[in-house]
C-alpha cells in the first residue's frame, strides 16, 4: 500500500492511501468531532454520508472546509482542524442543529447518553441565536418496541443505513426535502404497521432521542411493589456479557453473578435464566431438526429443508412479513423468552401455587422485538400473556442505578433453581452460530447415541456475516449456515425460494454478532469492535460451564419427566411450539 | 383536499395497468423515477396505493418509493384540479409581481399551493420559469397561457373556465 | 419543391404562449386560400430570443422582421407581404428612440452586438427537420471528428478553443472529457444536463426546442471521445415542447444512421435514452442528477469520487450542459482558433442570457464573453422600463448575486463575475429597479434555496431556513442589529461547510446585496423603513389632506373597511385596519394617497 504523507495541526502523519483525514488525524492522537458518521468495520457498514458538517476542517488551499469523515489524504495535504474559522464553522452548524431540536433534555429518555447532547457540551453551546425560529414537528409514534420522536431527529440517517443497507427491511427513508425531510416509514404512518421487525438497529445507532425503545421500568417497578403479586424474572445470555458496560467496565466482563445479586436486591422473587428456556428449546428444536433430516434421508420429498431456527423475534418478524411462501420453513419452536413465560406460567405457578395472573413473568433481553414478541395473541393465555412484557440491557442498568445498588460491590450470587440451570449450550444463544451450535451437540448425540469427541464447534464460530460449515453426523453430512443480519439472512433465503440451498440446517440472528449486539444492549456509539469482546465472555462463560449440552440439564430432564413427557410430545407442542402468520402489510392509513 | 384526505380503492385493472408499466421497465428498481412518471400521466396522481403496487413491481421498499415521490415536487398524491392552475414564480415574474397574483388567486380559490379545490375544479401549483419572461408574470390555467397578468384580472380569468 | 420565400414563424415557449401555434395555421390557411401555398412556406423554429416581442414572424429571402403578430395578422402578412412584397409597416419593430420601424433584425439594438454560436439555427431552422440542420452544416462535425480528428486530437480542439461549461461554474470541458476518457471500464455514460432549475433562466430549453440536433451531434461526439456508447438527456418534465422534439430529432437520427450502430461506417455504436426530471433543482448538480437517474431522492454526494470516476451506475460518466455541448459541432467545424478569437483571456467564446425583469426588451441572448453589462442592459436590453432608474443586476440565479451600477462596465466572463461578488451561473439575468427592494429580493432567493435544498446537509437544510426567517423578520421591521451580524456570519459558514454546490452558493443573493446595499438593509432594521416601498409590513397609506377632494372612491374601493369619511370631507385611514393592498392609492385621481 502507497504510504500518504500530510500534516495535520503541524504535526506530520503518514497514512495509507485511500484513508480519510479523520483517520489520519485519529493517528496522532486528534479527535475531530462527528455526528452522523457511522464506521462499523465489523459488519461493513460505512457511513458517511457528509451530512452533519461537524467534522469540518481547513484543507489549505481549498475554497470551502472540508468533511474530514469522507475526504480522501492526498499527498502533501496540509490540515487545521482547529483554527478559528473551524471552530466557527462547527459551532455555527451546532448552534443550527440545536435550532431544529426540542429543548427538553431533561425529560428525555436520552439525556446523557446523547450524542448530541455532548457535542453541545463540548461546543459550550449555551444558547441559539435564532429566537423564534421554525421547529420541526412531527407527531410521536409508540410501536410495542420502539418510539419514534422525530421531533429530535437530526437527519444523520443512520437508521435508514442500517434498516435498509444492513437489514434490508426496508421500514424507513428519508422523505421530504429540505428543511422538511425526516426519516419515516412510508406515508408517515406508524412504525406498527409498517414493514418494521423491531429489530432495534435504528435505536442501537441513533445519536439523539429521536428513536428509543419502550420502557417498561415503571411498570415493573409498580409490580415490585405489588404484594399480591409474585414476580420473576428471566434474563437473557447477552445481557450478562454487556451490563457491566454500563457501569463503566470493559466490554466483554461477565457479570453474571453481580446480575443475579442485583436482581434479588431489586426484589424479584425468583431470578431465572432464559439459559434454561434455551436448554429447553434445544431439545424441541433439535429433535425437530433430526425428525425433518431422518424423514428427509428416508426419501420423504414433502419435508422441507433447509429447517430454519426460530429464537429471534426480529426474523420471526421478518419472514411473516416478507417472505410468506416459506412460513413452514422454520422451526416451530418459540423463543426461549417464550418457552420460559409458558413452563413458568404452567410448570412453575403450579409448583409454587401461584395463580397465572398472580404471576408476573418479566425478562431482560438484549432486544426491543422481545417488546413485541410477549405481547402477540398467540403467546396469550385467556388475555394473560406468557411473559408480561421484556425490558432491555439498558433498562436494566438505569434501574440499578435508580435503586442506588452499588453493582461494582455486589458479591456474585447463583440464580434460583428449578428454571436457573443450564448448561453451556444455553449460554451461546446470546451470539451468532450458538443457537446452531448448541442444536449441534444436542442433535449428534440423539442421532448417533455416540458422545461427542469435541463439544467445541469453531468452525461455526466467528463475526462473518454468512458463515457455512459441515459437520459429520457419524457418516452424514449436515450442511449449516449462518447469517447474522437480516440482509445477510436475504441472501440465503432467496436461495431457498429459488431452490438452490443446500444446507439442512440455518440460524439466522437478526442483530450483528446476534443477540450481544441487540438493539436493547448498551449504546455502541458506533464501535462494533466490542461486540467482538462480548462474543468472547459468551464463549468463556459456556467454557466455564460443567454441563455443555442441553440434554444433559439435569432441570430439564426432570421437566420433562415431570410434566411435558417427551420432546414434541402433544404437551410440548401446545405450551412450546407456535405457527407463523402471513403479516405483509398492506397500506393502512394514519386516521 | 390534503395527502391523508385521499383514498382510493384500485380496481384490479388499475393494478394490472401499473404491473404493466412496471414491466416495461424491466421491473428495473433503478428505473423507478421513470416508472413513477409513466404511473402519474396515467392516473394523474400517486396515491398511496398506487405506490405501494410500484414498489411491489419493482422489488423496492414502499418506504423509498414514498421518499422519491415526495424528494420530486413534479410528483404529487393529491389529484389535480379539472383545470390546474400554474403559476411562474420565477425571478422575471416575481420582480413583476407574480406573488401578488399568486395571494389574490388563494384569496379566491380559498386553498394552497398544491392544494385542490373541494369540488375538484382547480388546483394551484407554482413553476419555476416557464420561459415567457416577455410575458411576465405568467398564469397557466390547464394548457392556456395568460401573460402579463395582474390580480384583478383573476376572477375573469376563473370565471372562464365556471 | 423548393419554396421562393420562408415565413419562419417562433415556436419557443413565450411565443407559443402568445398563440403562435395558431398564427401559423391562420398563415398556413391563407396562403392556401390565397393559393401561395406553393411559392411560400411555413415554418415553425425555435426562438428567436426576443420575447419581449412576440410573437415573431420572420420572412425569408428578405429578412423582414415582424414582431408581436397576432393570429388575425396572418391575413394582411399574406395579401401584403407574400403577395404583393409589401411590408406590412405597422407590424415592424419599432426604433424606442424616434419610432421609426426596423424592419431587419440585424439593425435593432437588440441584435446588434450579438453572436450567436450557441443559438446559431434557433429561429432559423425547423428544428422538427433534420435536414434543415444538415443543411447548415449540421452533423459535417461528427463526420470530421470520425474521419480527420480522432479522439484525441477533438479534444485538443475544445482545449485549445478554451471551451467551459457553461453550466455554472465553468470548469474546462475538455479535462472533463479527458477525464473520462481515460477512466477504463466496460461502459462509459455521457449525460446531457437539461434540467434546467433555475428560475428566470431558459436558454437550455430554447436551444433544445430549436435546435435539438446540435445538442445530439455533440453528444454523439462526446461519446466518440470518451468511449461511451450510451447517452443520456436529462431533462425536465416541464419542457413537453422539448422533449416532443428532441423526440423527433432522436428518431430523424436513427433514420439517417447518425444514432445506432456503426454510425457513419466510423464503427461506433451510440445512441441516446431520454431520462425526465422530476422539479427538484438540486438535480443540476451532476451527482444529485445521477442519483436521480438511478432512480433515487436526487441527494447530492461528496467528490471524490467524481462522475469521470464513477458516476451512472458506478460507470465513468461525462455531463455536459445543453449549452456547452451546442457550441461544440460550431468548433470543430470552424477550428478553435475563431472561437479563441471570441471573448475574454480566460473565458473564450460566448454566453446566453435570459435576459429579464425590468428592461425594456426581455428574451434570450447570446453576447461574446467581455461584453459589459452596461451594453447588455442598456443597448441590448433598451434599457430600464418606464424610465425608471436601473438599480441592481441579478446574475447567477439564486446562487448568483446582485450587481451594482459600479459594476456595469465590467467585462463578462467567470472570473470578473466572481470578483463582484456574483457569478455566471446558467445564465438568469434579473434587471431590478428603483422599485425593487433588495432585502426582498434576497428573501425571494432564499425561498428558492429553502424550497430546493435537498436536506441532506445541515447547514443547507437548517441554515437557510433560518436566514429566510431573519430576513423575513428584517422585512417586517423587526430586524436587529444582531441579526444582521447573524446573517453575515452564517451566510459565510452556509458557504463554507455545505456539502454541494447548492448550499455553498445559496447564501450569495443575502451576501451581495448586504455588501452592495447595506442602507437598504439599515433602513429596514434601524427606521423601520422600506426605501422602495416593497415591504408591506412596514408601509403606511396616509391621505394628503390637501389633496383630498372627499369623493368616497377609496372609501368604497377598500376591502376591510378601513378608510372613514363622508361626502366633501378629507377622508381618513386606519392604520390598524389598512391590509395595505394599495386598492386606494390605485383609485384616487387626485393623488391625495401616499405611502411611506
Amino acid at each position: 500500500m502507497t504510504k500518504i504523507k500530510l500534516t495535520i495541526d503541524k504535526k506530520e502523519v503518514k497514512v495509507e492511501q485511500g484513508s480519510t483525514l479523520l483517520e489520519a488525524a485519529k493517528k496522532v492522537g486528534i479527535d475531530i468531532p462527528t455526528l452522523c458518521y457511522m464506521h462499523l468495520d465489523d459488519i461493513n457498514v460505512n457511513h458517511k454520508p457528509g451530512g452533519c458538517r461537524v467534522c469540518s476542517v481547513e484543507v489549505e488551499g481549498r475554497r470551502n472546509l472540508a468533511p474530514a469523515c469522507a475526504t480522501e489524504v492526498a499527498d502533501g495535504m496540509v490540515i487545521r482542524t482547529n483554527s478559528v474559522r473551524v471552530l466557527n464553522a462547527r459551532r455555527t452548524v451546532l448552534s443550527l442543529i440545536l435550532s431544529d431540536h426540542p429543548k427538553d433534555c431533561l425529560s428525555c429518555a436520552k439525556s446523557g447518553n446523547c450524542d448530541l447532547q455532548n457535542m453541545a457540551i463540548r461546543f459550550g453551546i449555551r444558547e441559539t441565536p435564532y429566537e423564534g425560529c421554525e421547529i420541526s414537528r412531527y407527531k410521536e409514534d409508540f410501536s410495542p418496541s420502539i418510539i419514534r420522536d422525530m421531533d429530535k431527529c437530526i437527519v444523520c440517517r443512520r437508521c435508514e443505513t442500517m434498516c435498509n443497507d444492513f437489514q434490508t427491511v426496508g421500514a424507513l427513508s428519508a422523505i421530504n426535502r429540505g428543511f422538511n425531510s425526516v426519516v419515516a416509514p412510508a406515508f408517515q404512518m406508524d412504525l406498527e404497521h409498517s414493514t418494521c421487525t423491531y429489530c432495534g438497529q435504528c435505536v442501537a445507532v441513533c445519536p439523539t432521542g429521536a428513536l428509543t425503545e419502550v420502557d417498561h421500568t415503571n411498570k415493573l417497578i409498580r409490580d415490585l411493589a405489588n404484594p399480591n403479586k409474585t414476580v420473576i424474572v428471566q434474563t437473557a445470555p447477552a445481557v450478562r456479557a454487556a451490563l457491566g458496560e454500563c457501569f463503566d467496565l470493559k466490554p466483554g466482563t461477565l457479570v453474571t453473578g453481580k446480575m443475579t445479586a442485583a436482581l434479588r436486591e431489586l426484589g424479584f422473587n425468583y431470578v431465572f435464566d432464559t439459559d434454561f428456556a434455551a436448554d429447553l428449546t434445544i431439545m424441541e428444536e433439535g429433535t425437530e431438526i433430526l425428525n425433518r433430516l431422518s424423514k428427509h434421508l428416508a426419501g420423504d420429498k414433502s419435508v422441507k429443508l433447509p429447517i430454519l431456527t426460530s429464537c429471534c423475534p426480529g426474523w420471526v418478524n421478518f419472514f411473516e412479513q416478507q417472505f410468506t411462501d416459506l412460513l413452514d420453513v422454520p422451526s416451530t419452536a418459540k423463543s426461549p423468552q417464550q418457552m420460559f413465560g409458558a413452563i413458568a406460567k404452567t410448570y412453575f405457578a403450579d409448583k409454587i401455587n401461584v395463580k397465572r395472573e398472580d404471576l408476573v413473568v418479566v425478562s431482560i433481553m438484549p432486544c426491543l422485538a422481545k417488546k413485541y414478541e410477549c405481547q402477540r395473541e398467540e403467546f396469550k393465555v385467556d388475555g394473560n400473556p406468557d411473559v408480561d412484557y421484556s425490558i432491555s440491557t439498558r433498562e436494566l442498568a438505569a434501574l440499578i442505578k435508580r435503586a442506588n445498588i452499588d453493582f461494582m460491590s455486589l458479591s456474585d450470587e447463583e440464580f434460583d433453581a428449578p428454571m436457573g440451570e443450564s448448561t453451556g449450550a444455553g449460554v451461546i444463544f446470546g451470539t451468532t452460530g450458538g443457537v446452531i451450535e448448541a442444536a449441534v451437540r444436542t442433535a449428534y448425540e440423539l442421532h448417533t447415541n455416540k458422545k461427542l469427541p469435541k463439544v467445541d464447534f469453531h468452525e461455526l464460530r466467528g463475526m462473518q456475516g454468512i458463515r457455512q460449515a459441515t459437520i459429520d453426523f457419524d457418516g452424514f453430512p449436515v450442511n449449516i449456515g449462518i447469517a447474522h443480519g437480516l440482509g445477510h439472512a436475504r441472501e440465503l433465503l432467496e436461495k431457498i425460494q429459488k431452490g438452490e440451498s443446500e444446507f439442512h440446517a440455518i440460524e439466522i440472528m437478526a442483530c450483528p454478532g446476534g443477540c450481544i449486539g441487540g438493539g436493547g444492549q448498551p449504546l455502541h456509539h458506533a464501535d462494533l469492535s466490542i461486540l467482538a469482546k462480548r462474543m468472547e465472555a459468551i464463549y468463556k462463560e459456556d467454557g466455564n460451564k460443567v454441563l455443555r449440552k442441553s440434554h444433559e440439564n439435569p432441570s430439564i430432564i426432570k421437566l420433562y419427566e415431570e410434566f411435558l413427557g417427551k420432546p414434541m410430545s402433544e404437551k410440548a407442542h401446545h405450551l412450546l411450539h407456535t405457527n407463523y402468520i402471513n403479516r405483509s402489510k398492506k397500506v393502512i392509513y394514519i386516521q | 383536499m390534503t395527502q391523508d384526505q385521499v383514498k382510493v380503492e384500485l380496481k384490479e385493472s388499475d393494478v394490472q395497468k401499473i404491473k404493466t408499466i412496471c414491466a416495461e421497465f424491466d421491473n428495473n428498481g433503478g428505473e423507478l423515477i421513470n416508472v413513477l412518471h409513466k404511473t402519474q400521466n396515467t392516473f394523474g396522481y400517486l396515491p398511496a396505493e398506487v405506490q405501494e403496487v410500484v414498489a411491489q413491481g419493482l422489488n423496492v421498499s414502499v418506504a423509498k418509493v414514498y421518499g422519491v415521490v415526495t424528494f420530486y415536487s413534479y410528483f404529487t398524491m393529491i389529484p389535480k384540479g379539472e383545470h390546474p392552475i400554474s403559476l411562474c414564480t420565477g425571478t422575471a415574474c416575481y420582480v413583476r409581481g407574480a406573488d401578488k397574483v399568486l395571494d389574490e388567486l388563494k384569496k379566491v380559490l380559498e386553498i394552497e399551493v398544491g392544494e385542490t379545490t373541494a369540488d375538484g375544479k382547480f388546483s394551484i401549483n407554482c413553476l419555476r420559469c416557464v420561459g415567457a419572461c416577455g410575458l411576465a408574470p405568467v398564469v397557466m390555467v390547464g394548457d392556456k397561457t395568460y401573460g402579463r397578468v395582474a390580480p384583478e384580472m383573476i376572477k375573469g380569468i376563473l370565471e372562464e373556465y365556471q | 419543391m423548393a419554396y421562393k420565400m420562408h415565413l419562419l414563424v417562433c415556436g419557443g415557449t413565450g411565443c407559443q404562449a402568445s398563440e403562435s401555434a395558431a398564427l401559423v395555421e391562420n398563415l398556413k390557411k391563407e396562403l392556401e386560400e390565397q393559393q401561395l401555398d406553393s411559392f411560400a412556406q411555413v415554418v415553425m423554429t425555435g426562438c428567436f430570443g426576443f420575447c419581449e416581442k412576440g410573437p415573431i414572424v420572420k420572412i425569408i429571402p428578405d429578412n423582414t422582421f415582424y414582431t408581436q403578430v397576432s393570429p388575425e395578422n396572418a391575413g394582411v402578412i399574406v395579401s401584403e407581404h407574400v403577395a404583393k412584397g409589401r411590408r406590412v409597416d405597422y407590424l415592424l419593430y419599432k426604433n424606442p428612440e424616434d419610432n421609426t420601424p426596423i424592419a431587419e433584425s440585424k439593425n435593432m439594438n437588440f441584435y446588434k452586438k450579438q453572436i450567436r454560436i450557441a443559438l446559431r439555427n434557433c429561429g432559423i431552422i425547423n428544428p422538427e427537420n433534420i435536414e434543415e440542420y444538415i443543411a447548415r452544416d449540421g452533423y459535417l462535425a461528427l463526420g470530421k471528428v470520425f474521419q480527420e480528428l480522432g479522439a484525441e486530437n477533438t479534444i485538443q480542439v475544445l482545449k485549445d478553443a478554451g471551451l467551459r461549461g457553461r453550466g455554472g461554474a465553468g470548469f474546462p470541458t475538455a479535462i472533463k472529457w479527458e477525464l473520462t476518457r481515460k477512466n477504463e471500464a466496460d461502459q462509459k455514460y455521457v449525460v446531457c444536463n437539461a434540467d434546467e432549475g433555475d428560475p428566470g433562466a431558459f436558454m437550455d430549453r430554447s436551444i433544445l426546442e430549436g435546435d435539438p440536433h446540435a445538442v445530439i451531434e455533440a453528444m454523439a461526439i462526446n461519446g466518440y471521445c470518451v468511449g461511451a456508447t450510451k447517452g443520456l438527456i436529462y431533462i425536465r418534465a416541464e419542457y413537453p415542447l422539448a422533449i416532443q422534439r428532441l423526440k423527433i430529432a432522436l428518431n430523424q437520427a436513427r433514420n439517417y444512421g447518425l444514432l445506432g450502430n456503426d454510425i457513419l461506417g466510423s464503427g461506433f455504436d451510440f445512441d441516446i435514452e431520454l431520462r425526465y426530471g422530476a422539479g427538484a433543482f438540486v438535480c443540476g448538480e451532476e451527482t444529485a442528477l445521477i442519483h436521480s437517474m438511478e432512480g433515487f431522492r436526487g441527494e447530492p454526494t461528496l467528490k471524490p469520487p467524481y462522475p469521470a470516476q464513477s458516476g451512472y451506475l458506478n460507470k465513468p460518466t461525462n455531463v455536459n450542459n445543453v449549452e456547452t455541448l451546442a457550441n461544440v459541432p460550431v468548433i470543430i467545424n470552424k477550428g478553435p482558433e475563431w472561437f479563441n478569437q471570441i471573448g475574454t483571456e480566460k473565458s473564450k467564446g460566448t454566453k446566453v442570457f435570459a435576459l429579464a425583469g425590468k428592461v425594456n426588451n426581455v428574451g434570450l441572448i447570446e453576447v461574446p464573453m467581455g461584453i459589459t453589462l452596461r451594453e447588455v442592459i442598456f443597448e441590448i436590453g433598451g434599457g430600464i422600463k418606464n424610465n425608471k432608474k436601473f438599480k441592481a443586476v441579478q446574475t447567477g440565479g439564486p446562487s448568483g448575486g446582485c450587481l451594482t451600477e459600479k459594476d456595469l462596465d465590467i467585462s463578462i466572463d467567470y472570473e470578473n463575475l466572481i470578483a463582484a461578488g456574483s457569478m455566471m451561473g446558467s445564465g438568469g439575468m434579473i434587471v431590478m429597479d428603483e422599485d425593487d427592494c433588495m432585502v426582498d429580493v434576497a428573501k425571494y432567493f432564499l425561498d428558492f434555496t429553502v424550497e430546493e435544498s435537498c436536506g441532506k446537509c445541515a447547514p443547507c437544510r437548517i441554515g437557510n431556513k433560518r436566514l429566510y426567517e431573519l430576513l423575513d423578520k428584517i422585512t417586517k421591521g423587526k430586524g436587529t442589529k444582531q441579526d444582521l451580524e447573524i446573517l453575515q456570519n452564517l451566510g459565510g459558514v452556509i458557504k463554507d461547510t455545505s456539502l454541494c454546490g447548492l448550499g455553498q452558493s445559496s447564501p450569495n443573493p443575502v451576501l451581495s446585496t448586504m455588501r452592495n446595499f447595506e442602507d437598504e438593509y439599515h433602513a429596514h432594521v434601524h427606521d423601520h423603513k422600506c426605501p422602495s416601498g416593497v415591504c408591506k409590513s412596514l408601509m403606511t397609506y396616509e391621505i394628503i389632506p390637501d389633496n383630498c377632494v372627499g369623493c368616497t372612491a377609496c372609501v368604497r374601493v377598500c376591502p376591510v373597511g378601513a378608510i372613514t369619511g363622508n361626502k366633501k370631507e378629507v377622508h381618513l385611514i386606519s392604520a390598524e385596519l389598512c391590509i395595505k393592498c394599495g386598492a386606494c392609492m390605485e383609485r384616487c385621481k387626485f393623488d391625495a394617497i401616499t405611502v411611506n
